[in-house]
């Protein structure tokens, strides 16, 4: 891997404009909003090409921050703007961040349909399985048992296995990593953003100060050592004994393959579609 | 009128999707439903032969979303619905609105509450089309009564959309949308067409909204080299969130007074008949027919009427109803619906019964208002 220098990010923040960010301490979504920009720097798209487009909640506070073209659209509706954005202006590269509320509760049908479509768009998905900005309801994403605010007695609701759901609904591009693994996160969406096709990058993040007092989980460096333990290579996963699968979980690229993308298949169709060239008509 | 042009005989969807696409829409997103369907169908063959892009989305909820990401990545965009879908698109409508990103959304109307009268034509949604979104917002709807206007006013919706960077809504009704009439289309130069203007000043000098209340400021689109942020939060002019009770003024101001301060430009109201009659008839779309078939027969028995039709639904043509209706004896408004015209004529007017008497004549029962009934309300009290 290229380095980077550290002072890179500032090259790529609003940094003058809307600061200090909302997020509280300990929280994995400045993690997150620093390894994208540096995978943004790594594969070297210029700031014009790059649109960031968010839902609703604390990861969807991202594109603000960031010096692309950026918008922070509806709760759950991110993917319906970006396939929007992306069909339009197929040489942008579009980028959406997301929550685990925002992409599979209010969010989950675009989700299966962006999918689908196969449109080239990288889906980062902040998973703190938590509503963070209302204050700790559960989610889609909340384990069984947990505590949240709509939870008091302990989560009895089933829950997504979201990289299981996107690769169900057809995506070309499925990986899972955590904010505990900063330096593979940045490969991971390099490796995404780079795919042509939709990606899908499940990224499990702290949030110390809501599911973390809910649920008794310590400070952030205690719940960053969670991740660290429970998320564990697809390869080692493989081999655990099935009590040992039960707490741990696999990280890493479960899908990427090439399929032929939507505005590709778009623009094939406009091609065919148009007269020979000897008749001029409009 | 006068050009050679030949009448093509067309349904009131395919002049709107012709409209459309005269006016430079060059992107769709769509979701099924009746009575509005057949536009999206003209336009899922028509923008790829023309190098636009269509889209059928998952429901009407993306397909709101879709326009307004292709508006701004610098696209023309629309969509077509009715009234369920309106209400699935409330919240993008007031996102566009909030944003201040051009899109049109066509409502053919159709029976309601709910699953309501699909196949049958409604005026349902006057007031739903001014109070889609939560939050104040003024809304531009405009709502044809011929083939013919379908086309013109959806042009003029994708230009006033341009021209004022908001979300205009085009009314249409299910009798509207699928009758069949003669029309001579305009030739293509001669349409007038309003762009978005591009902005030419340095990214660093461009603020996404303008602090000046005069209009028409430039707009940028994503990959234009600008780099703005927009987002559905109260923001300041550059786009980025904000809190401070100045900032939040100057931007809510600007939704309110960019409509307000251009009702000259905005509403059109059309009349037929004697301005100087005593009996009037304020009717929109489909109804304004029968209205104008009324008035037709009348004058045949020398009775005098005069029609006023809003061609602008929202802003209420307060104006022209002072200045018209304000006189009359008695003044009818035909609506199928239950009062949603009527409801705001007598916010116009007043309730006051010394001068003059308002006459509701409603249906939601699917069928349209005939002549006839209109005739025999006027009769009734006159």
């Amino acid at each position: 891997m290229k380095k980077i220098p550290q002072k890179l990010v500032h090259k790529y923040l609003r940094h003058n404009k809307k600061f200090p960010h909302v997020w509280c301490p300990g929280c994995s979504d400045g993690i997150i909003l620093g390894a994208t920009i540096r995978a943004v720097a790594e594969i070297g798209w210029k700031k014009d090409d790059c649109a960031m487009v968010s839902g609703i909640g604390c990861s969807s506070r991202m594109p603000v921050y960031v010096d692309f073209n950026t918008a922070h659209t509806l709760h759950g509706r991110a993917l319906a703007f970006a396939t929007g954005i992306k069909a339009a202006k197929p040489q942008l590269n579009v980028c959406v961040i997301t929550g685990d509320g925002d992409a599979s509760a209010i969010g989950g049908n675009h989700l299966i349909h962006a999918c689908r479509r196969n449109i080239n768009l990288t889906v980062i998905c902040v998973n703190n399985s938590i509503y963070g900005m209302t204050g700790g309801q559960y989610s889609p994403t909340t384990p069984h048992g947990a505590i949240a605010t709509t939870m008091p007695f302990g989560n009895i609701d089933n829950t997504f296995d979201l990289c299981k759901l996107t690769l169900g609904a057809g995506a070309t591009f499925v990986a899972r990593t955590t904010a505990y693994h900063a330096i593979e996160m940045q490969s991971i969406i390099k490796a995404g953003m780079e795919h042509n096709g939709f990606s899908f990058i499940e990224i499990i993040a702290a949030c110390p100060v809501i599911y973390g007092r809910l649920n008794k989980k310590g400070d952030a460096p205690a719940m960053m050592r969670e991740m660290k333990d429970n998320f564990v290579p697809l390869s080692v996963y493989d081999k655990l004994s099935d009590d040992e699968k039960l707490i741990k979980s696999p990280r890493g690229i479960f899908k990427d393959v090439e399929e032929p993308e939507y505005t590709d298949r778009y623009a094939k169709l406009v091609k065919s579609l148009q007269p020979k060239e000897e008749n001029n008509e409009q | 009128m006068e050009k050679k042009n030949k009448a093509i005989l067309m349904q009131g969807n395919e002049a709107i999707a012709r409209g459309a696409v005269a006016a430079g829409v060059n992107f769709f997103a769509g979701y099924p439903i009746t009575p509005s369907t057949e536009i999206t169908e003209f336009m899922s063959s028509e923008l790829p032969k023309r190098g636009g892009v269509f889209l059928q989305m998952e429901d009407e909820i993306a397909s709101i979303a879709a326009i307004i990401g292709a508006s701004l990545a610098g696209a023309k965009s629309m969509t077509a619905t009715s009234g369920p879908g309106i209400s699935l698109m409330a919240e993008g409508i007031g996102y566009a609105k909030m944003i201040e990103q051009p899109c049109v959304v066509v409502n053919v109307m159709r029976g309601g509450p709910s699953t309501g009268l699909p196949t049958h034509p409604s005026q349902a949604d006057i007031q739903q089309s001014r109070w889609a979104n939560h939050g104040d917002a003024p809304a531009i709807v405009l709502y044809p009564s011929s083939v013919l206007e379908c086309y013109e006013l959806t042009i003029r919706a994708v230009n006033l959309a341009e021209k004022y960077r908001t979300c205009v809504i085009l009314l249409s009704d299910a009798m509207l949308g699928h009758m069949r009439e003669p029309v001579v289309l305009p030739d293509l130069q001669d349409v007038k067409i309003i762009d978005r203007i591009k902005p030419t000043l340095p990214p660093e000098w461009y603020k996404h909204y303008p602090e000046n209340p005069k209009y028409r400021a430039p707009l940028a689109s994503f990959g234009d080299g600008y780099r703005f942020h927009v987002t559905g939060l109260a923001h300041d002019s550059h786009g980025f969130p904000t809190t401070r009770p100045d900032e939040v003024r100057t931007m809510a101001d600007r939704l309110k007074n960019k409509i307000l301060h251009n009702h000259d430009d905005l509403v059109q109201v059309e009349l037929f008949g004697d301005e100087d009659a005593r009996v009037a008839i304020f009717a929109a779309g489909i109804t304004a027919r029968a209205a104008k078939a009324a008035i037709k027969s009348a004058q045949q028995h020398g009775k005098k009427m005069l029609l006023v039709r809003p061609l602008t639904i929202w802003p209420f043509p307060d104006e022209a109803i002072n200045k018209y209706l304000r006189d009359k004896r008695i003044v009818l408004i035909p609506e199928l619906n239950e009062g949603q015209l009527a409801h705001e004529i007598k916010r116009v007017l007043g309730h006051s019964k010394k001068t003059r008497r308002i006459i509701e004549l409603q249906k939601v029962t699917g069928e349209l208002i005939t002549p006839e009934e209109i005739l025999n309300a006027v009769r009734e009290v006159h």
